[in-house]
């Protein structure tokens, strides 16, 4: 007897959503644009250096605050600005949604992430190390293990960094602790500057990925895990071959998962969610991660106008995310699979199309008013960072934008523009980490909100800059609507 | 591209979302990099720039187009402080 199809279509639901700040202010000076201009202007290195602020100054930082879910969103809106003069009272580096980690820290999670001798430790640092991570709930004996007796001499790190050209890696400024080296002599794929792109986004993959079995015990239940960062895992006959998932995944001990990666610029997250909840709702797995970690080559994107306004260069963090899909619990909020938006090959790039095809049509195929959605989640870009460097206020202009198009639908009048951005917006308060950015840092917030009443449907939807690849000249974009569970009713 | 075509022949339209960015993507277009920083640090182009959203651009552009791709953003933004921004910087005669 054949068995009875088990893909009927089924409710996915949002079961949780994990965040993870890992503080590297002595890594920043080797993001994408700060290498460039220590390159080209050498004395701009001790800017870096007196710019940087310590881990208790990013952990009382109150947009830090709102991604690990101890503030609300719009409790941004009362708190002083400059954000980064004013220091969170009771800040704490633990949340309800993450945790935030301090650098040296970090590196010994990096360090348990190398499986291949690519991350060179100095052996007094990593013995402090394993002292502090010994004390951590998330790290297990095993984890020790990994680091117990890998320490080297400084001088064979200095060596490393002198003979082979190994990133040199330090704490406090100037006290090299450490480097990064190449994996093969000739592979230009394996070099460190991708290396270590690729070990702190796994790291801090894993950990937000850590969070999520903590807190909702999944471990073992997660049958596939989805990859949406921005690294490009792979050697010369294979950049971008993948998989971060799985890579993260055997970090996080799930056994019993196995993965891959979706690629989509800033909007990769979104469509993994698309996607992970497609693969639940076919009845062809029950649990589902998407999980990234963070951006390396972003740190300190925005330097310039960060020293040209006397601030901390406050691009220093790496984050991560793992969200939690499921079949329906009867209490999650739902993913919305039948307004599912999205910009197609042939909608073409204008902003209005855009928000027509991702915020508009969604609702329609519903009928629903843009009054309906209580928030709205898009890039939510801190705009402490982008507005000093010129990049204006990311999240304002997206709202305003979705303002006009209620008031040229003839939702609300052309006065009520700037009332409907503030209710139904948030201010920015996400690290410039690309797709880390991109509507889902609202998710913790979302569906903590759903779940207790005081929301009843958000909107997320997130745009990709596909151009930047030099592939193609399209943009791209997906959106989807959460909203609260109905219990079966 | 100025090197090449003169700086008469080049017009840089801005497509920035708020006052305070245009002003300093126009500066650096027209005095040279405000942060001392970069390839335009202390390189004064003297270029013309305008805004994709000023009156003299929405002259010229086809009626059609502008209010498939340009009418949103003219509600959205706030044009009065962006043209603002750029006269704070622009020279005088290309203001008026």
């Amino acid at each position: 007897m054949i068995p009875e199809s088990k893909t009927a279509q089924k409710n996915t639901v949002i079961k949780g959503v994990t965040y993870f700040l890992a503080h590297v202010p002595n890594m920043v000076r080797h993001g994408s644009k700060p290498t460039r201009e220590i390159e080209s202007t050498p004395n701009l290195l001790k800017d870096f250096i007196e710019h940087q602020i310590p881990f208790d100054k990013a952990v009382s930082y109150a947009p830090n605050q709102v991604y690990i879910g101890n503030l609300d969103p719009d409790d941004l809106r009362s708190t002083p600005m400059p954000w980064w003069k004013y220091d969170v009272p009771s800040a704490n580096r633990q949340g309800p949604f993450g945790e935030i980690m301090p650098e040296e820290e970090f590196l010994g999670m990096m360090k348990i992430c190398d499986e291949f001798e690519i991350l060179i430790l100095e052996k007094y640092f990593l013995e402090n190390t394993i002292l502090q991570l010994k004390i951590h709930p998330l790290l297990e004996d095993k984890d020790i293990e990994k680091l117990d007796g890998k320490g080297v001499p400084l001088s064979q790190i200095e060596k490393f960094i002198e003979q082979e050209g190994a990133m040199p890696l330090y704490i406090k400024g100037d006290k090299l602790i450490g480097c990064c080296r190449r994996a093969h002599e000739e592979d230009f794929n394996l070099i460190p500057d991708i290396l270590i792109e690729n070990l702190t986004n796994k790291a801090s993959g894993a950990m937000a990925l850590r969070h999520l079995n903590a807190k909702f015990g999944c471990q073992d239940s997660l049958e596939y895990l989805i990859g949406c960062g921005e690294e490009a895992v792979g050697d010369r006959y294979n950049r971008g071959g993948g998989n971060m998932a799985k890579a993260i995944g055997e970090l996080a001990n799930c056994q019993n998962a196995t993965g891959s990666d979706t690629k989509a610029f800033c909007c990769a997250p979104v469509h993994a969610i698309i996607l992970g909840s497609g693969l639940i709702s076919s009845g062809i797995f029950n649990n589902v991660a998407v999980v990234a970690g963070g951006s390396f080559a972003k740190l300190g994107m925005k330097f310039r106008g960060h020293l040209k306004n006397g601030m901390p260069i406050l691009e220093d963090v790496i984050a991560g995310i793992a969200i939690l899909l499921g079949e329906d619990d009867k209490k999650s909020p739902v993913v919305r699979l039948d307004s599912i938006g999205k910009h197609s090959i042939g909608t073409g790039s204008s902003q209005q199309m855009i928000f027509e095809k991702l915020v508009v049509e969604p609702l329609e195929n519903l009928n629903l008013q843009m009054t309906d959605i209580d928030k709205f989640a898009t890039e939510m870009h801190n705009p402490e960072l982008t507005v000093p460097q010129g990049s204006g206020d990311v999240p304002r202009t997206n709202y305003r934008i979705i303002g006009s198009i209620a008031a040229i639908r003839g939702e609300i009048n052309k006065t009520q523009i700037e009332e409907f951005s503030e209710m139904r917006g948030m201010l920015g308060f996400s690290p410039t980490q690309g797709h880390i950015a991109s509507a889902v840092p609202v998710l913790g917030h979302a569906v903590r909100d759903i779940m207790s009443g005081k929301m009843k449907r958000v909107q997320f939807f997130a745009k990709g800059s596909l151009f930047l690849g030099r592939m193609t000249q399209l943009s791209d974009g997906v959106s989807f609507i959460l909203e609260g569970n109905n219990g079966g009713d | 591209m100025t090197e090449k075509y003169g700086k008469d022949n080049v017009v840089v339209v801005l497509g920035s979302p708020d006052a305070d960015s245009t002003e300093l993507y126009a500066e650096t277009l027209i005095n040279g990099d405000p942060a001392w920083m970069g390839p335009l640090a202390g390189v004064a182009l003297g270029l013309s720039v305008y805004h994709i959203l000023e009156p003299e651009m929405k002259e010229i552009i086809d009626p059609q187009i502008y209010e498939g791709q340009l009418a949103l953003m003219a509600l959205a933004l706030d044009v009065d402080s962006i043209i603002k921004g750029l006269d704070k910087v622009r020279p005088k005669k290309q203001a008026d």
